[in-house]
């Protein structure tokens, strides 16, 4: 499949701080790509220099084979995850003067309707909610008919209705057609939208692939989770990995059945308790270190 | 190129025209103080000034007995031409020399230069001189006349500093400028989409002040308004290519400020906007000559109240097309997108 983006060994070195340190991976054309990572993994930064907005310490961005430039400018288009625009504009003004200043353009009514901004078109921008105007930052990533879209963390602070309207919009611009680089904190965003993952920590990328094979290859129990006051202290009864996190238990078990008799004999109230599969969540908090993990 | 400029031009002029508070603010400013001063300045002087012509900077008053005489402030001038414009304009109500020649100039239209006219000849002829009269013409220029193109130029100073500087540096801050930089949009278009639509709102703002000052206190223009044009449109691209150089690299809008405040007055009190450089010392007028400000109001009064041709103005409007080309090219060679 054809290389739509690809990082050669990029470095961003701040004063003290190397910030992303000689990271590479290619993302193929039609995919969507999750960058995933904690606060300060370089991850933005990573997409920064990608986007052509930072310039790297050292290594090179390549758009369909060849050095990211010109072409990549009118051909990418961007949503960063904090963007002011220009007050007592409207919203229609704003798409249009984004548009304007790429050659190549998409039809603006279908972008307006995609990301169902009909209603809002004579709006001024500041008078805009939260979803709202995540949804025009992403439109103004499409004014140009992109091949490739970056969204940084574009659910940032939106509730989980207008989250989920924001995911079907990513899956039908993904179904046209066009490639996408998405960074998020939300584990469950990356696993719904994502066919490909990287997750960097440190300012390296720690693993890389799809969602489902990493799963499957560093997890082949399932998970058991439980209230940790429905326990009464009898813990140590139970013979399979077990974390702590935030008073819940899991129980990470190849043979549910078992453990839930071991369960039943330490008398353990189990009217609370869940059975799921490993996630993505679980994959980023093992693999970044992160405090939660017992 | 044109239509990205012209995108980025158009949103910011809409933006600013929308800002009602900004927009009223940049005309009413400078009608108010047009009015505040004509009401302020409306009474004549109260003493009598007479102008000396001598080199030395003190007057003596032993060369002659006028020069003792009370109620009267005597003034060393130093270049006639420079005296002679002053009679015209009734800023002195006389002008004498005693040596080489004994002789003196009145303006036969200047009430107060006839009783001063009359206090010369009478210690003249007592000291048994013969002083020879002269007569200059010309009309009266009231404070008001003089001080409009100072007004006009402080708004203009302002608004291109703070409007563009201030714009950019926000726009900077809070990421527009680096969703622009994520577009085919180059450094160089932005600068010029910022430069044209600051140039027009100034244009068109600065004219219709003039046309309101014109109509309702009857300021004077003795050259011609499309020179006037010329002058205000050089001087407001001057400083429009200023305002972006200072705000090339800031981040923060309280430095900013600081910075913006730190040009915008020392030029305010330095430039001429409300009294003559004529006396002032000369590091004060070298310094000033720094100042794009200076050169655009020099020019602008010497086509307002002195009818001014083009050549007379030429080497002002070169300095402040230089000005702006060096301006320009360091704002371009320092801008930054982005915080860094």
């Amino acid at each position: 499949m054809t290389i739509a983006l690809e990082a050669r060994k990029l470095v961003k070195q701040y004063p003290g701080v190397l910030a992303v340190d000689a990271v590479s991976f290619a993302v193929r054309e039609g995919v969507c790509f999750g960058l995933l990572g904690p606060n300060g993994a370089g991850k933005t930064t990573t997409v920064e220099i990608m986007e052509g907005v930072t310039p790297a310490s050292s290594g090179e961005v390549w758009y369909y084979g060849e050095p990211a430039g010109t072409r990549f400018r009118e051909e990418a288009g961007i949503q960063f995850q904090n963007t002011a625009l220009q007050d007592y504009i409207t919203v229609r003004e704003t798409l249009e003067m984004f548009q304007s200043l790429y050659d190549r353009r998409a039809d603006l009514n279908s972008v307006i309707e995609q990301c169902s901004l009909g209603e809002l078109l004579d709006r001024d921008n500041r008078k805009l909610s939260g979803g709202q105007r995540q949804r025009l930052l992403l439109a103004v990533a499409l004014v140009n008919r992109p091949r490739l879209v970056f969204l940084d963390e574009p659910t940032t602070g939106l509730d989980p209705q207008a989250r989920r309207n924001f995911w079907d919009l990513v899956k039908r611009i993904r179904a046209d057609g066009t490639t996408v680089i998405l960074t998020t904190h939300y584990m469950e965003e990356a696993q719904i939208l994502c066919d490909e993952i990287a997750i960097m920590d440190g300012g390296r990328i720690v693993i890389q692939g799809s969602p489902g094979d990493l799963l499957r290859q560093h997890y082949k129990n399932t998970i058991i989770e439980l209230p940790l006051e429905d326990f009464d202290g009898a813990l140590q009864g139970i013979d399979h990995r077990i974390v702590e996190s935030l008073g819940v238990i899991e129980i990470e078990t190849d043979d549910v059945n078992a453990s839930l008799r071991q369960l039943t004999a330490h008398t353990a109230a189990l009217n609370r308790l869940r059975i799921r599969q490993p996630n993505l969540e679980d994959l980023f908090l093992d693999l970044t270190g992160h405090t939660l993990r017992a | 190129m044109l239509r990205r400029i012209y995108a980025i031009f158009r949103a910011r002029n809409l933006e600013f025209v929308r800002d009602r508070g900004s927009m009223s603010w940049n005309i009413v400013l400078p009608v108010a103080l047009m009015f505040g001063l004509s009401f302020i300045f409306s009474s004549e002087r109260a003493e009598y000034t007479v102008g000396v012509v001598q080199d030395a900077a003190e007057i003596d008053a032993s060369v002659h007995p006028f020069l003792a005489s009370r109620y009267i402030e005597f003034v060393p001038v130093d270049d006639l031409e420079s005296g002679f414009r002053r009679v015209a304009r009734h800023q002195l109500d006389l002008l004498v020399q005693f040596t080489p020649e004994a002789r003196y100039w009145v303006n036969p239209d200047s009430p107060k230069g006839y009783f001063a006219e009359f206090a010369l000849l009478e210690f003249d002829g007592l000291a048994g001189g013969a002083l020879q009269k002269l007569e200059i013409e010309g009309e009266a220029v009231r404070y008001v006349d003089w001080v409009l193109p100072g007004i006009l130029g402080m708004n203009v100073m302002f608004s291109s500093l703070f409007g563009v500087g201030y714009v950019v540096v926000r726009y900077r801050k809070n990421g527009f400028l680096k969703r622009l930089r994520a577009t085919p949009l180059r450094a160089i278009e932005f600068v010029i989409a910022q430069v044209a639509s600051r140039l027009l709102l100034i244009l068109l703002i600065t004219s219709f002040v003039y046309a309101g000052t014109k109509f309702f206190l009857g300021t004077r223009m003795d050259g011609s308004h499309l020179l006037l044009f010329v002058v205000l449109l050089a001087g407001s691209m001057s400083m429009i290519a200023m305002g972006l150089m200072v705000a090339a690299r800031v981040t923060s809008e309280e430095l900013a400020g600081g910075l913006l405040n730190m040009v915008t007055w020392p030029m305010m009190m330095l430039s001429g906007v409300w009294f003559s450089l004529e006396a002032a010392s000369d590091w004060v007028r070298q310094l000033a000559g720094f100042f794009p400000l200076t050169h655009m109001l020099g020019a602008a009064r010497a086509v307002m109240l002195d009818g001014a041709g083009f050549a007379v103005v030429l080497p002002a409007l070169g300095t402040l097309l230089v000005m702006t080309a060096v301006f320009l090219a360091c704002g371009a060679l320092m801008f930054r997108w982005h915080p860094k």
